[in-house]
């Protein structure tokens, strides 16, 4: 383990790096590029032994990445934002051919107008995709993500793509301390991949085809959701084995900060919940009973950690960086099926905030816990929107 | 002094946030004198996403419409459908791309409009790159060419896309380069392609002092050197004819051109060789090609030798224009 200075991208790279990659098929995109740089650097010197291939669109990335992947080899890629967006055939045909591929996305708003800012709209809208999504709160947790997407994507009982999620500029290209595991260490925890079916030469063999209604369809999307369900104790157990194998603390579906007591809990993704552990730190310091739990993976989504919490608190506070037209906070909407059926269900808040990388500071929450307090906890708020005038 | 010719009135004004220097700003400004204040120019990712200015800003006099990057030529397709629906047909619209949004992401719609001849005109500003996200290699690199893509160990090995040729065996109307650094040739062009129906292509070297590693202050001359080593010919092909419509008489080396850029700078005698040897072959390429076309116009308006009356196939439709099948292209590694 060694202590390295690394932007987001670069613990990305180095984290694909680790993996011992194949095949890295890639397309750029800000805030994403770096992370192709870096990775191109790293093949033509000799530090990944991987085929790079410069395809023309991120729709051809995610097809030569699955194509590359049924034939066994490891497949990386990484995009952003429209990339993800043009991406969404394709990350449904990744689940539906069961490929392990793990791609890193850097969490962008979707134009227009163009914004390279953070927002999480992208990847919560490719949330039925059949991808497990985890989503990084750190520089560190990203490269541990990455090589954990693969211990999980690859399990046999799982065999399911896998994206990685870390902020666009507050993480990608923030420099921050990283402790960088030693080859070996990474050796032992996510071994060669080894599949469990892949393109044979002169065999028989289908993947995909076609199937009618009364065949084998339906059994095959039970078949997902069963193994995006069995992922939940393999994210579990990948996390616990890489803090032994290769150090740091164990990475959970949820990553929970001062809630043993908690009344009121914030509840956010990604970088965001860096700010907010300084906003609950504030409230302890006043002797209120504030905690955060920082949703680590959305898919698959941690309904049993969730409920467990709701149990403790009589607020759960929700900001988040996306929304769906029409419904609401994807986020709140998720947490608030999760606790129902809760003999005394906290009310749950939800805040939109920091869309298209607006600014969201440990002040902001701050009085969003402030109103909780007062058990003010509105079903949708804006966050620091101004009055467009004409 | 020679005076230009071109028209005075601007319609990019002041304000842009491109590069000092920047190829592809000059490009617009000169391309708008040609097709004047009713364009209505639709414009993917790429830098000149960003060189009008934040919103509500602007640098350009026209309306503007932004698309995603991979869909210029059928957003183009639809605004002028809806123009024509709308009773405003004759409304001129124009897409304007990169080369990435040209040669790679956005080469399915563009072909797609072309087959179907769609009536607007599109212009891809090739400055050899990605030069929005931070220079990474398009198809539109040429070889050797460095880029953070293709770092040294991992060098671009194959040719640039020959976009305009590519255009051409469309069979659409009009295709032709045009170069910033030669503003009359670029303008004519403009106009002529805004006089024109159906789809309409004008490819143009777009000198990016940032990715090409250079002084800002040398764009129009490293364009100027494009044109003069014969690397970046000028032509244009109506109908399926080709023309070259300026050229010098004594071109200059391209390692003149090659050796005032950055990006070249790790390429070896060889490799200059090797570039110089398909520069002059495509030249070659292209005189035989322009020649054997002028001969077959002259022949067309001759009144046909007996002997040499070409028998039409029995099936194939006679068109009323002789349709001169363009030559295939030139081998290059
Ligand atoms: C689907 C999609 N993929 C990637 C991007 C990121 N992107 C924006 S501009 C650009 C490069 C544009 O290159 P080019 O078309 O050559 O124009 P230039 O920037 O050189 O002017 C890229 C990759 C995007 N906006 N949308
Ligand atoms: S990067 Fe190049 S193309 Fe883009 S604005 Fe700057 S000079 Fe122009
Ligand atoms: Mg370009």
């Amino acid at each position: 383990m060694t202590k390295e200075l690394l932007s987001g991208n670069d613990a990305v790279a180095e984290g694909v790096r680790l993996a011992r990659a194949e095949v890295v098929a890639a397309y750029p995109i800000t805030p994403q590029t770096t992370i192709v740089e870096r990775l191109a650097e790293m093949v033509a010197r000799h530090e990944l032994a991987a085929e790079y291939i410069p395809v023309e669109s991120e729709h051809s990335a995610m097809a030569a990445s699955i194509g590359a992947s049924l034939t066994g080899a490891r497949a990386f890629t990484a995009t952003s934002s429209q990339g993800l967006a043009l991406m969404h055939e394709m990350l449904h045909w990744a689940s539906g051919q069961r490929v392990p591929v793990v791609m890193a996305n850097v969490n962008r708003a979707l134009a227009p107008p163009w914004n390279i800012w953070v927002d999480h709209s992208d990847s919560m809208a490719q949330r039925d995709t059949g991808w497990i999504q985890l989503y990084a709160e750190t520089n560190e947790e990203a490269l541990a993500s990455v090589l954990q997407a693969y211990r999980v994507a690859e399990d046999p009982e799982v065999l399911l793509p896998a994206m990685v999620m870390l902020d666009a500029f507050v993480l990608s290209h923030t420099y921050m301390p990283v402790d960088v595991p030693s080859q070996a260490a990474v050796d032992s925890f996510l071994p060669r991949y080894q599949p469990v079916a892949r393109v044979e030469p002169g065999s028989m063999q289908l993947f995909g085809s076609f199937s009618p209604p009364d065949l084998t369809f339906m059994e095959f999307r039970r078949d997902t959701a069963l193994a995006m369900d069995r992922a939940r104790q393999k994210l579990l157990q990948a996390g616990k084995d890489y803090a032994r194998l290769v150090g740091g603390e164990p990475l959970g579906l949820i990553d929970e900060y001062r809630t043993e007591d908690a009344e009121i809990v914030l509840l956010a993704l990604g970088s965001l919940a860096a700010a907010a552990r300084d906003t609950v730190d504030e409230f302890r310091r006043n002797g209120q009973k504030v905690g955060l739990a920082r949703l680590r993976s959305f898919r698959p989504f941690p309904e049993e950690e969730i409920r467990s919490l709701g149990r403790k608190a009589h607020s759960v506070v929700v900001v988040e960086r996306a929304h769906s037209f029409g419904s609401g906070g994807p986020v709140a909407t998720e947490v608030r099926s999760a606790l129902l059926g809760l003999p005394s269900p906290p009310a749950v808040a939800s805040y939109i905030a920091g869309l298209g990388g607006r600014e969201v500071t440990p002040k902001h929450l701050g009085a969003l816990v402030e109103r909780a307090t007062k058990k003010e906890t509105p079903r949708e708020a804006w966050v620091g929107v101004k009055e467009l005038v004409a | 002094m020679a005076k230009l010719t071109i028209p005075s009135e601007e319609l990019m004004v002041g304000g842009h946030v491109a590069c000092p220097g920047c190829g592809a700003a000059l490009a617009m400004r000169l391309l708008l004198k040609g097709l004047g204040p009713k364009a209505v120019m639709v414009i993917p990712a790429c830098c000149w996403a960003v060189i009008p200015g934040a919103m509500p800003g602007t640098c350009l006099k026209v309306s503007t419409v932004f698309s995603s990057f991979e869909s210029t030529a059928a957003m183009a397709s639809g605004i002028k459908a809806g123009l024509r629906r709308t009773g405003r047909g004759d409304v001129p619209v124009v897409g304007f791309a990169g080369d990435g949004g040209t040669a790679d992401i956005g080469i399915q719609a563009l072909s797609g409009a072309a087959e179907r001849n769609e009536d607007f005109l599109y212009v891809c500003y090739d400055n050899e790159a990605y030069m929005n996200t931070g220079i990474q290699r398009s198809g539109s690199t040429p070889e050797y060419s460095w880029t953070t893509t293709t770092p040294r160990g991992l060098e671009k090995r194959t040719s640039k896309k020959d976009m305009p040729m590519i255009l051409d065996a469309h069979r659409i109307p009009y295709v032709a380069t045009a170069n910033p650094s030669f503003p009359e040739d670029f303008v004519a062009k403009a106009k002529k392609a805004a006089s024109l129906k159906g789809t309409r292509y004008l490819h143009i070297l777009a000198d990016c002092p940032t990715g090409w590693k250079h002084d800002p202050s040398q764009m129009v001359e490293v364009g100027r050197l494009a044109t003069m080593s014969h690397l970046f010919p000028l032509y244009e092909i109506e109908e399926g004819r080709l023309r070259i419509t300026w050229a010098p008489s004594n071109p200059v080396p391209v390692e003149k051109y090659l050796r005032a850029q950055g990006r070249f700078k790790d390429l070896t005698a060889e490799q200059i060789e090797e570039i110089q040897a398909e520069v002059k072959a495509r030249w070659e390429g292209l005189k035989a090609r322009e020649a054997r076309e002028k001969k077959a116009v002259e022949k067309e308006a001759a009144p046909p030798e007996v002997s040499a009356a070409p028998t039409p196939h029995p099936a194939a439709p006679v068109s009323e224009t002789v349709y001169v099948k363009p030559s295939p292209p030139l081998h290059f590694p």
